[in-house]
């Protein structure tokens, strides 16, 4: 070999190993990861990190392996290959380790899985709306904003989320959870915020045309802040702590909407709470004027319907034998399409509903239902 | 020097003359360079979409194009490169090419259904991108309902279009498995398949299984768009979320159609640049075929945060882990039939070295999104654009670069120019990892993908990646040049130039019309590269 092969050769092994150790560097960093505003968010960092460095030994041990054989074996140095069929000892071994390690990975990903879902029993019930492009925020008071999500600190808050026309997702980095919104049936996400501020919200299901202007804010006020908000107070937004250990947090109160001004909703939620009606009781206006009661009652008896006291959150038994939780899910069904699960001892005569409600509509009568305990 | 094709006279080539002949060729060889050039012009104008996307994400705003448009590029891109270029790129064209030849076959099981198979192929993609000048498509390449549904634009004869381009894939499959049991040369027992056509025939069940659920998704789809048929529309009483797994059903094991075949190519080169058997033959055999088992039931893993029980999440999440592991005892292999080889670094040799680099960084960071909790915060942000072209792109094109360097001495005849292959080589490889890397990082910090305007914290990621795309296309670009050159004015190859040990290797090149002179016989395994024969080949 030249002295000149020779050059060209290390300069090749040299590139190689500067490079796969300052991406191993650069992911180290890359991990850089947004502040996690959650205790789940802390845990799936530790995962996170878990994986991360697991895949770092793996990435750099082959890497060093390809470079000191690039040289100890390239054809100038090593002129007598061996021949080697292969050595099951060690096949078992780079089988069974992996095993391990990505059982135990999916093991630890589970259990942080099952807190990232399961909300708290007493968590606070917000319902959102996805629409083409903007997140609807409706609370149980019967307030409703657009584009800016508000929240209490260190309370546990569950979102019940509908779509009026496609897909969307329902993304806070900072707090490590994601959701698809999906027409027709109700999805949830639940998060108990420790840092007040704004978080950004995203929708990351491409839903056509403005799907990247989809934007919105999370709110995340102090007890008192709450309290004022619920007071129908404007909430002034420069008090809000920001995020100091977000990577350019100084940019991050002015550039989270991209051109929106975002405001509480005036034409949907009137200024004064004194006289606007709680979600659940817009409900009981709804239903009554539909004529729901007519057959439903709101007392435990029976007409020609099941009674709403009650049902919500408990087991019911069909007609064709299968019992099933009236949870969301149920509920919009039992509205939009009454004969597709069929109550046991009541007649199938309920007329669909399906088109007639928009979404707000439809919560505000299943918040009522919940209501009945 | 050894036989030269001018020696030869008459070769596959020029065997016949006139564009009618290649048009209607049976010839596998010839039908292979048919797919290979129509892929490339795919893969050239789904790179331009790319490029131009790079370029709208320099900067957050809206800079050339408006949302609308931005959408309808990424549309393209995705599905002119998975279903014209990468499920074709490796089984429809070097397959063609390579495996009656391995086998030491004059031709596939039956020429004139492959020679159907192209034109099926054709047409299909040719109906995709008549769209192109008609209302385009903004549906995304995973055409997601009800979205699919209610969009304005071309969508129908794009899926009918990907419809139509299924039946190639299936007829392809089923020719090369009737051709991998049928044709093998005398002495070509299953224990000495080269792993090229282990990975072929895995490919080929794949295709076979697994393209008419796509078919079915497709058409139901087609009927919903122009029949009102209510499946997966929730305002006609459908469910959105069936058709995503109907989609994923098909969707997942195809990325295997893209990856398998690009590790059988690994699997052939870097035993005969290592002048070393193939380190775990039986293993690697038996690890193509177990992802393949594995593909088809993960097909969740794409629906974590979709709505789907917890129990289906559990479910796929500890399923997809028994993907990484056959995929780790292959990378482990190939190291281990490195270990004491005796390397020449030829370009082959040099993208097979970045294919390990890349496709290790793809693999495992394709660990963090099989982890449920971990593929919450992940999915559908740039980390998942990035793990997936970390195997698509430095997995399957690294790898087709890799085999296209490899043998296009053997079907041209002519040798590439050394020199520019390796400057184009070390540019693919930085431009990629420039282009691809940043985009782990804004993934992880919430960018989600699709967005045609981002916030502008991301902006100096976004730029570092436009900028590795520019670095990539220019290596790209020189790898055709280098092509176009070659094939007009490089030296003659020879018949063997790597001394390969592969019957491909054992027949004049440009291989004679029905490959070899006289029907080959084998007599040992595809890697046996031991005492007299470790030197190079006669061309040496």
């Amino acid at each position: 070999m030249t002295m000149y092969r020779l050059k060209r050769l290390s300069l090749f092994i040299l590139v190689g190993i500067v490079s796969s150790v300052s991406l191993t560097a650069g992911g180290a960093h890359a991990a850089t990861l947004p502040v996690a505003a959650t205790d789940v968010a802390r845990d799936w960092d530790s995962i996170y990190w878990f994986l991360m460095w697991v895949s770092a030994f793996f990435f750099v041990g082959i890497v060093v392996a390809m470079a000191i054989f690039a040289i100890k074996y390239r054809k100038g140095v090593n002129k007598r290959p061996k021949y080697l069929h292969g050595h099951t000892g060690i096949e078992v071994l780079w089988t069974i380790i992996p095993t391990i390690i990505v059982l135990w990975m999916f093991w630890w990903g589970w259990l942080v899985y099952k807190d990232m879902v399961h909300a708290p029993q007493d968590a606070m019930e917000i319902h959102v709306i996805g629409k083409q492009w903007q997140w609807q925020f409706v609370y149980n008071n019967g307030k409703s904003t657009v584009g800016d999500l508000y929240v209490p600190a260190n309370k546990p808050v569950k979102l019940i989320m509908s779509s009026e026309d496609v897909l969307h997702s329902f993304f806070v980095p900072n707090f490590r959870v994601k959701q698809d919104v999906v027409p027709g049936m109700y999805t949830h996400v639940w998060f108990e915020a420790k840092i007040p501020g704004i978080h950004q919200i995203y929708c990351t299901e491409y839903c056509g045309g403005l799907h990247s202007g989809m934007l919105a804010r999370m709110i995340v006020l102090t007890p008192e802040q709450w309290h004022n908000f619920q007071l129908g107070k404007e909430i002034d937004l420069k008090t809000l702590a920001p995020d100091p250990t977000f990577p350019g947090y100084e940019t991050l109160n002015n550039v989270m909407m991209l051109d929106r001004q975002s405001k509480i909703a005036a034409a949907e939620a009137p200024k004064n709470t004194g006289g606007q009606l709680s979600l659940a009781d817009k409900g009981k206006a709804l239903m009554a004027a539909k004529g729901c009661i007519a057959c439903h009652t709101t007392d435990g008896s029976k007409l020609v319907g099941p009674s709403y006291k009650g049902i919500y959150g408990a087991d019911v038994k069909l007609a064709d034998g299968r019992t099933v939780k009236a949870d969301d899910n149920y509920i919009r069904e039992s509205i939009e399409n009454p004969t597709a699960k069929v109550v046991e001892g009541f007649p199938p005569s309920m007329p669909p509903y399906k088109g007639l409600m928009s979404e707000e509509e439809i919560l505000s009568m299943i918040e009522f239902i919940k209501s009945l305990k | 020097m050894g036989q030269t094709a001018e020696k030869h006279g008459d070769n596959y080539i020029n065997h016949s003359a006139g564009i009618k002949s290649w048009l209607l060729t049976l010839d596998h060889k010839r039908i292979g360079l048919m797919y290979f050039c129509t892929t490339m012009v795919f893969f050239l104008v789904g790179g331009i979409f790319a490029l131009m996307m790079r370029m709208e994400l320099f900067s957050p705003g809206m800079q050339y194009m408006t949302q609308d448009t931005f959408n309808k590029f990424f549309t393209y891109h995705g599905a002119i490169m998975v279903f014209m270029v990468i499920i074709p790129l490796i089984p429809a064209a070097l397959g063609n090419l390579v495996l009656p030849m391995q086998l030491g076959a004059k031709d596939v099981a039956f020429p004139r259904w492959n020679l159907v198979s192209y034109y099926i192929y054709l047409g299909g993609a040719l109906l995709a991108a008549s769209t192109l000048f008609i209302k385009q498509v903004d549906t995304g390449w995973t055409f997601y309902t009800p979205y699919s549904i209610r969009s304005s634009t071309s969508a129908t004869y794009v899926l009918l279009g990907a419809f139509t381009m299924g039946f190639s894939s299936i007829l392809t499959g089923l020719n090369f498995i009737v051709t991998i049991h049928k044709l093998r040369a005398p002495g070509l027992t299953w224990d000495r398949l080269p792993l090229f056509l282990w990975a072929l025939y895995a490919t080929s069940v794949i295709q076979v299984l697994a393209t008419p659920v796509l078919a079915i998704t497709l058409l139901l789809l087609t009927l919903e768009r122009t029949l009102g048929i209510g499946i997966f529309d929730p305002k006609l009483g459908g469910d959105p979320v069936l058709f995503q797994h109907f989609f994923w059903f098909y969707s997942h094991p195809a990325v295997y159609i893209m990856i398998l075949p690009a590790m059988g190519v690994i699997s052939e080169i870097i035993p005969a640049f290592s002048r070393k058997p193939i380190f775990g033959y039986k293993a690697i055999a038996a690890a193509t075929f177990g992802i393949a088992l594995v593909s088809f039931v993960v097909w969740g893993h794409h629906l974590f945060v979709s709505g789907q029980s917890e129990l289906a999440n559990f479910v796929f999440s500890l399923l997809t882990m028994f993907v990484a592991i056959p995929t780790g005892v292959k990378v482990f292999s190939w190291l281990g039939t490195l270990y004491k080889g005796s390397l020449r670094f030829d370009v082959p040799l040099l993208y097979a070295f970045g294919f390990l680099f890349v496709f290790t960084i793809g693999g495992l960071t394709g660990v963090f999104l099989a982890v449920v909790s971990v593929d919450v915060h992940l999915t559908d942000t740039y980390f998942v654009i990035a793990h997936f072209h970390y195997v698509m792109v430095g997995g399957t094109i690294l790898a087709f670069l890799a085999g296209l360097h490899y043998w296009f001495p053997k079907f041209t005849g002519k040798m590439y120019h050394d020199g520019l292959a390796k400057v184009a080589c070390w540019f693919v490889m930085i431009g990629f990892n420039v282009t691809f890397f940043p985009q782990f990082i804004v993934g992880a910090l919430g960018m989600p993908r699709r967005y045609a305007d981002y916030l502008p914290q991301f902006t100096e990621y976004n730029r570092l990646s436009t900028i590795g795309s520019w670095i990539l296309g220019a290596g790209l670009f020189m790898v055709f040049i280098n092509i176009a050159r070659s094939l007009k004015s490089g030296k003659p190859a020879g018949d063997n130039p790597w001394g390969a040990l592969t019957l491909e290797w054992q027949t004049p090149s440009p291989p004679p019309m029905e490959n070899f002179k006289h029907d080959p016989v084998v007599t040992d395994g595809p890697y046996e590269y031991r005492g007299e024969n470790v030197h190079w080949g006669m061309n040496a």
